[in-house]
């Protein structure tokens, strides 16, 4: 396995991911020797996940079960240890597809943080592009550099401990795009102009304040960027249930069933309303939004170097 | 030779796929001497631009010409007279002095759009009396009116689907190039991949698919993409500019045939009908096959050193029916006659060797993800589909309504082997920031389509009760208050 090429069966050494049920997971180191305890009882690395094929059911201890799956950045990214905040995929997402990155894409990013865009950034390059990620946080930059290493992906990145307004990426001219998310991002455009390649190369900044954009706007324009666009996406889900909704009592006679406005006589239509005059209800599928959504994470500007 | 230290690929050259670009509006061109373009109200030719470094802005000359856009110096901000509000500005359509005659004449005199732009603001008795915002966005209205430049950028995933969405949204199933960036993402689209793809959006989704796992020295991995009808359409895909290298190991193989494949009784008998030779301009019809009769005696062999020996045998046959009396050009013609036949023979012949192929591939139940994305209704796309997906991998449906992925979600807890579903949509907003002027901007997309996505696991067959057990143990609680009226799919 690794973070970049998928493989077929769990070896000594992995990094997978242990599936509970909904939205309850876990990442887990495999190794020989070692046991996992979740509330299903305990896995044993070496029986229960060491040769078995990625996507399997594990039966614990106690009798449950759960799935064992294949890492990805976007699990990885539910998943992680936060050492900051971090960016999901939804913003990822767009970021990814924004900066027009591909296999052999040469990116610049700052802050690595807790690695949750990084990964990302380096799946998407693999197996011939680089990600030079500037982090100035001594403590966070050993982390990630250990977690590439774990995730065998360290031969597509280089963390830099230093601060990348003062000091830039470490690189020049070489790349096709950078990303920012730090406090103030205006201070390093003047580096990632220089770090980026000469012509058509993508810069994007992250901020979650206003005033932190106009700010960054301003430079990127006093720097010669050009197409500066800041957008904000947001992600809506829907839980899709089964809902059944009474129907009111309005004084009518049992029979005089006409006007209630459903029609009962044929229930076996998938989707349709289904009433159930019997019990006084109406039945339906419904993709219900979840009670709270995430509502803002940051403002995304995206530019061209001209 | 990049003496200019530029990468390859930097410069426009003859025979690109280019995308011109004003403001918000791209088009997708083939660059071609002496070939007359007309986009944004504006005819030339793209000859000149050839050779420039893309991402150049040009204007159009009167002959017709690209001609690269000069640096101006913006206009030095000396203390400009304003106004402080709009309380004692008129609006009776009189404070243009120059009429559309004048500013006709203007034009056809060659004068270029920046002076009209000064004269407009010249002969406006109201210009001084507006707030410097008010006259910046004056200014910023007629240049684009007057000042037409064009911008000649390169294709990508990025600009290609904001230009589908904005032209032709209906070709793509009005899918919006951020809900295409979360499927890209969901899916784990990466180099090395064996994806299976079944878009009707002209190929565009193909197209994103292809750029997310191509490198420099070819695309890695493989694509097998599904199609209904006679053969798939690539008419978006051809836009982004692929080399010839990323083609190798992009398969077809069409829908018509995915049953037989699952139930064993695969046969490349009878073929849909053959597509016309220039698939690009043609819309795939639904699904309807014809029934192809060959001229030869087919056997039902798969072998294809059968299929090539029966080749062989018929070219003997037709040596043999030489007439030694025919006159010169009647023979000719029965040469090139038999060129054709030969011809089509071949391409039949390669045709079936593909479909085997392909259909050895999809047999391996191995694939590393499925992006559907089409006008096709989604479950029994995907109900048939996912058996070729190994486990532990994702799959992304995007569908341009709800309701049908609902239902979709629904089947799927049903088949069981698959786990974190999820059915969303994504939100997005674009903003205009300016100092003390930056708000959201006027206008955004009402809807971009819905995604369902999920992960593929082990699939415990002939045993509905745990597939059930699965289903409950995937679903969320319900919160107590729907208790009563909640009951799970």
């Amino acid at each position: 396995m690794s973070f970049v090429e998928y493989g077929d069966t769990i070896k000594d050494g992995d990094t997978a991911i242990v599936f509970l049920g909904h939205e309850s997971m876990f990442p887990v180191k495999v190794q020989h020797g070692t046991v996992t305890q979740t509330k299903y009882g305990v896995i044993r690395h070496s029986t229960d996940l060491i040769g078995k094929k990625y996507g399997s059911k594990v039966t614990c201890s106690k009798g449950g079960w759960v799935f064992i799956l294949h890492p990805t950045p976007e699990l990885w990214t539910m998943n992680l240890p936060h050492r900051t905040q971090i960016l999901y995929s939804t913003d990822i997402s767009i970021i990814t597809m924004m900066l027009e990155l591909k296999p052999g894409s040469i990116v610049c990013e700052s802050g690595t943080g807790s690695g949750s865009l990084s990964h990302a950034l380096i799946r998407t390059v693999a197996p011939t592009g680089h990600l030079y990620t500037v982090e100035f946080h001594q403590q966070r930059a050993e982390k990630a550099r250990e977690e590439f290493r774990e995730h065998g992906v360290e031969h597509l990145v280089t963390v830099t401990n230093q601060d990348v307004c003062k000091n830039g990426f470490g690189v020049s001219n070489i790349a096709d795009a950078v990303f920012l998310d730090i406090p103030s991002p205006w201070e390093a455009i003047g580096h990632a102009k220089s770090a980026l390649k000469a012509e058509g190369g993508r810069i994007c900044s992250f901020s979650p304040c206003i005033e932190q954009v106009q700010r960054t706007c301003l430079a990127m324009e006093e720097y010669g960027f050009t197409e500066i666009n800041t957008l904000e996406i947001l992600l809506r889900v829907y839980n899709v249930r089964t809902i059944s909704l009474q129907i009111p009592d309005l004084g009518k006679a049992a029979e005089d069933n006409s006007s209630t406005g459903f029609d009962s006589s044929n229930p076996s239509n998938q989707g349709s309303p289904c009433a159930n005059l019997q019990q006084g209800t109406v039945q339906f599928k419904s993709g219900v939004p979840l009670r709270e959504m995430v509502g803002h994470t940051g403002y995304l500007t995206f530019a061209t170097k001209s | 030779a990049m003496e200019d230290g530029l990468r390859p690929g930097a410069r426009i050259c003859e025979g690109d796929c280019a995308v011109l670009k004003r403001d918000d509006v791209f088009k997708a061109v083939a660059v071609l001497r002496r070939r007359k373009i007309i986009f944004e109200k504006q005819w030339f030719y793209l000859d000149n631009a050839i050779g420039h470094i893309y991402g150049t802005t040009f204007e159009v000359t009167s002959g017709g010409n690209l001609q690269p856009k000069q640096e101006v110096e913006e206009t030095t901000t000396e203390t400009k007279e304003a106004g402080t509000d709009n309380r004692n500005i008129v609006d009776d359509g009189k404070s243009q002095k120059l009429t559309h005659d004048d500013i006709k004449a203007l034009k056809d005199k060659g004068i270029k759009g920046q002076e009209i732009v000064q004269q407009l603001i010249e002969n406006s008795t109201t210009f001084r009396d507006k707030t410097e915002f008010a006259q910046d966005k004056y200014i910023k209205k007629k240049k684009k009116k007057y000042e037409a430049v064009i911008t000649i950028v390169k294709p990508s995933t990025r600009i290609l689907s904001t230009m589908y969405y904005a032209r032709e949204p209906g070709k793509i199933n009005h899918l919006r190039y951020d809900t295409l960036a979360q499927m890209l993402t969901l899916g784990n689209i990466h180099a090395g991949n064996k994806m299976i793809v079944m878009e009707t959006c002209a190929g565009l989704v193909l197209g994103a698919v292809m750029e997310r796992m191509g490198g420099k020295k070819g695309r890695y991995g493989s694509i097998i993409q599904m199609y209904p009808g006679g053969g798939p359409v690539r008419a978006a895909t051809s836009c982004f500019g692929f080399p010839k290298l990323f083609f190798n190991n992009l398969h077809e193989f069409p829908l018509s045939k995915v049953d037989s494949v699952l139930s064993g009784t695969f046969s490349t008998d009878t073929l849909p009908s053959e597509p016309e030779d220039n698939a690009l301009g043609e819309e795939e019809s639904n699904g309807l096959t014809d029934e192809k009769q060959t001229s030869l005696q087919e056997t039902e062999e798969e072998s294809t050193t059968e299929a090539a020996m029966e080749i062989n045998q018929t070219e003997e046959q037709e040596t043999m029916d030489v007439n030694a009396e025919d006159v010169e050009f009647k023979e000719n013609k029965e040469k090139e006659d038999k060129e054709n036949v030969r011809e089509k023979q071949r391409k039949q012949w390669e045709r079936r060797k593909k479909l085997i192929e392909t259909a050895a591939l999809l047999r391996e139940k191995n694939a590393d993800g499925l992006i559907v994305a089409s006008k096709f209704h989604p479950t029994p796309l995907l109900l048939s589909l996912l058996e070729f997906v190994a486990p532990s991998r994702p799959f992304v449906v995007y569908c341009q309504y709800k309701e049908p992925l609902l239902e979709c979600y629904t089947k799927l807890r049903k088949r069981g082997g698959v786990i974190n579903l999820k059915l969303s949509e994504t939100w997005l907003r674009n903003y205009q920031v300016l100092p003390d002027r930056s708000h959201p901007k006027l206008t955004m997309s009402g809807g971009g389509g819905y995604l369902l996505s999920g992960i593929t696991v082990v699939l415990d067959k002939g045993k509905s009760d745990s597939s059930n057990l699965e289903a409950l143990k995937m679903e969320e609680p319900s919160s107590k208050r729907c208790k009563v009226q909640d009951l799970h799919c």
